[in-house]
């Protein structure tokens, strides 16, 4: 027996380094944890698709046409991880860990990108009214917008340092717009952004007068530099095929998340310290290698969640904490049977054989209900729109059980053998077992 | 010696009074459900300077947002819950708090739509179904051996279903002091309080299989009792290491899970009660076939109890 141990043990230190590493070096690529959107800030977004503009059978192509447009866009944010899926038949998942400018994100996703020109008309209100510019080609009459621009905007500075936003239209667009510049010279037409005017720098809509009949190129004059570069890129990146509404929408800033971190690990760094305190005080020596135990299971179940990886949320760091106090289940479960052993005047040796043997089924019993609990819980995460917290704090307790039934079973058994045979095994009190003092 | 099991109309008396509490509250307060299950907007905003709480709530109504939820997290720190908000709906609210109150940032904002609360309440109790049905069956099954594992199984419920009314009960009125809402977290409270709770009978249960299986002339009340008492310093431990570490959440940690950490504390005592206390009591009772006596003995308490 004492070869076998000293073999299990050696394993167990192996395993103890092997955790360790995994740590503190990048490993399999894994060079930190990664944590959830609540952790680190960012958006998670749901948008729902619009069909009713479009042909029946052509759903699925102006969805995934969306999809790539919205991708093009993030990759103007230069986010590193960005999620951007596909969900069920109608619905896109944005999701933009760490990002910070979280307002200019969500302009960026949700907004068409289509610049309209319009005309100005004398309503019958004896109002002016901006109509789509329109003309017939080809037989059919269309409206005059970016749809018709080649993907090849850009921004450039005129002679006076004036800002330009350059584009050329595409063949139809060169003719659409060749007829209604040359109807309305000397008229002004007006640039509208997704249904809006479109404001300049000095915050008047920019409307030029048209000086002569424009074919090939033209150029938007009065934004700021800034805005310029924004639109001529969501130009670039193309048009969302259809209307999309968002319909979950979850913003964090990153600062919060930093403090979330924090705040975890000052929960999990006490509430540890108590759960040893109270071992050790009780169980005395047993407790010391619960103890042992305890930080051997809190690095490997860290090591798993960054090899794996599981990502981690707050409700995550919570169900993990919670799977420590949990942790010890088994300990005391194996404690409290040894102490019982023993004092029917079993010796050490075979009070620990006895004490882990009996305990087992009760490990065993007790853990399947909350494994078929964290299971529910999963699927429930990966269900419901936003279910990370739940997915995180599930896989978390989960992982946690599983570990903890290893070591209490493992670590503790091969710890407690080393005393077997040792002077120290004689003083059973050390074990807790305060003979003539009974709890019972 | 502890006589647990002789003291169990007691012990069931006190559940009882709990459980009638949490249900009065439950009906008359009742529970505010969160975004994600009743759709709206929940925003974290955080003044600059220290505002009152009956300020902004009047700034809102001024603002065309009469009726919302405000819960005070520190100071100048607030979580408004308001309708579902658009972008520019949320932007002009923004705008008009900060030109009452000086500027203002806004940590976290979440939004849900009708669509998706209402696919998340489906969700949410189909979990719940699943969750009972499953461990049912699973005690059912790991007490197959034993001579009546129905009654085992049943048992093990009905503690859990007293450990979730009464987290339910208890969660109802700390929602009506503190306006806390009933979000996905308290949901995942609510199922880690079934397993935990079901986790500390099954110990219990276990021992009694095991005591049973050594001698099954004992007496049953007796070989109960010993199993409790065997086991009571487990139970006890094993749930003090577990508040111990929820608490630290609860201190260190705070609003964000809040719901979570305080189902959990009210569930691991319910827990640990309902498991010593409750479920092999009933065990007792239904060996004995005491439930007629169970249910004649119950208006005399209520009478005694309001005496």
């Amino acid at each position: 027996m004492p070869r076998k141990n000293t073999i299990v043990l050696l394993i167990i230190l192996a395993l103890f380094a092997f955790a360790i590493s995994a740590l503190v070096y990048p490993l399999w690529g894994r060079e930190a944890m990664r944590l959830g959107l609540d952790l680190q800030g960012g958006i998670h977004m749901v948008y729902l698709a619009d069909f009713s503009d479009i042909e029946p059978g052509k759903e699925t192509e102006a969805i995934d046409g969306a999809v790539a447009v919205i991708e093009r866009r993030i990759n103007i944010l230069g986010v590193t991880e960005p999620v951007i899926q596909k969900q069920g038949a109608d619905r896109i998942l944005v999701e933009l860990p760490g990002i910070s400018e979280t307002e200019r994100a969500k302009r960026l996703i949700g907004q068409t990108a289509l610049l309209e020109f319009r005309e100005l008309v004398i309503s019958e209100g004896d109002e002016e009214e901006w109509i789509p510019a329109t003309a017939t080609v080809n037989g059919q009459e269309k409206e005059l917008n970016s749809s018709y621009f080649k993907e090849n905007t850009y921004v450039t500075t005129g002679d006076f340092g004036e800002v330009l936003l350059l584009f050329e239209w595409n063949s139809e667009g060169s003719q659409l717009s060749g007829e209604i510049t040359g109807r309305l010279i000397g008229e002004p037409l007006g640039i509208f952004l997704s249904g809006e005017p479109l404001l300049g720098d000095d915050g008047e809509p920019i409307a030029p007068i048209v000086r002569s009949r424009i074919t090939d190129r033209g150029q938007i004059e009065g934004l700021s530099l800034n805005e310029a570069t924004e639109l001529s890129e969501l130009l670039n990146a193309g048009r969302i095929p259809l209307p999309l509404t968002p319909i979950y929408d979850q913003t964090v800033s990153p600062i919060l998340g930093a403090d979330f971190i924090e705040m975890s690990i000052k929960a999990g760094i006490i509430g540890i310290i108590l759960v040893m305190l109270f071992m050790i005080a009780y169980y005395r020596l047993s407790g010391v290698l619960a103890c042992l135990a305890l930080l051997f299971y809190g690095t490997l179940v860290l090591a798993l969640f960054k090899l794996i990886p599981v990502t981690l949320t707050l409700a995550g760091l919570g169900g993990f904490i919670l799977s420590i106090g949990m942790a010890v289940d088994a300990n005391v479960l194996i404690f409290e049977r040894m102490k019982e052993e023993i004092r029917t005047g079993r010796t050490l040796g075979a009070g620990i054989e006895a004490g882990f043997n009996r305990a087992w089924t009760a490990i065993r019993d007790s853990n399947v209900t909350t494994i078929i609990v964290c299971i529910i819980l999963i699927w429930v995460g990966n269900t419901v729109v936003g279910g990370a917290t739940v997915m995180g704090f599930a896989v978390t307790l989960l992982i946690g059980v599983l570990a903890s039934m290893f070591t209490a079973i493992v670590v503790t058994r091969t710890l407690l053998r080393l005393f077997v045979g040792t002077r120290l095994s004689r003083k059973t009190s050390l074990f807790s077992v305060s003979v003539g003092k009974s709890d019972v | 010696m502890f006589d647990i099991i002789g003291k169990r109309f007691q012990f069931f008396l006190i559940s009882g009074i709990v459980i009638l509490i949490g249900i009065i509250s439950l009906l008359t307060v009742g529970l505010k459900p969160g975004i994600e299950f009743s759709s709206g907007s929940l925003l974290t905003v955080d003044f600059e300077q220290d505002v009152e709480q009956s300020q902004l709530k009047q700034e809102l109504a001024d603002l065309g947002y009469p009726n919302v939820i405000i819960q005070h997290t520190g100071a100048g720190d607030f979580l408004i819950r308001t309708p579902e908000l658009s972008s520019d709906a949320k932007a002009q609210l923004e705008e008009g708090l900060e030109a009452r109150f000086g500027s203002l940032t806004e940590p976290e904002f979440s939004s849900v739509s009708p669509m998706i609360a209402t696919e998340t309440v489906r969700t949410a109790f189909i979990a719940v179904a699943v969750a009972a049905v499953g461990i049912l069956l699973y005690v059912t099954w790991a007490f197959r051996r034993m001579p009546r594992p129905f009654h085992y199984g049943t048992c093990a419920i009905i503690a859990l279903i007293h450990d979730a009314a009464v987290a339910l009960g208890v969660f109802s009125i700390l929602g009506g002091i503190l306006n806390w809402q009933v979000n996905l977290m308290f949901i995942t409270g609510i199922l880690a309080v079934i397993g935990y709770s079901v986790n500390n009978t099954v110990v219990i249960f276990d021992r009694i299989r095991e005591n049973l299986r050594m001698d099954m002339s004992v007496n049953f009340e007796v070989v109960v009792n010993n199993s409790l008492v065997e086991t009571l310093g487990r139970s006890i431990n094993t749930s003090l290491t577990t508040l111990i570490v929820v608490l630290a959440l609860l201190f260190f940690v705070g609003v964000s899970i809040q719901n979570l950490v305080a189902v959990l504390i009210i569930g691991i005592i319910a827990g640990t009660f309902s498991s010593v206390c409750i479920a092999p009591s009933l065990l007792v009772v239904w060996d004995r076939g005491e439930w007629g006596r169970f249910v004649r003995w119950l208006p005399i308490a209520a009478v005694k109890a309001r005496k």
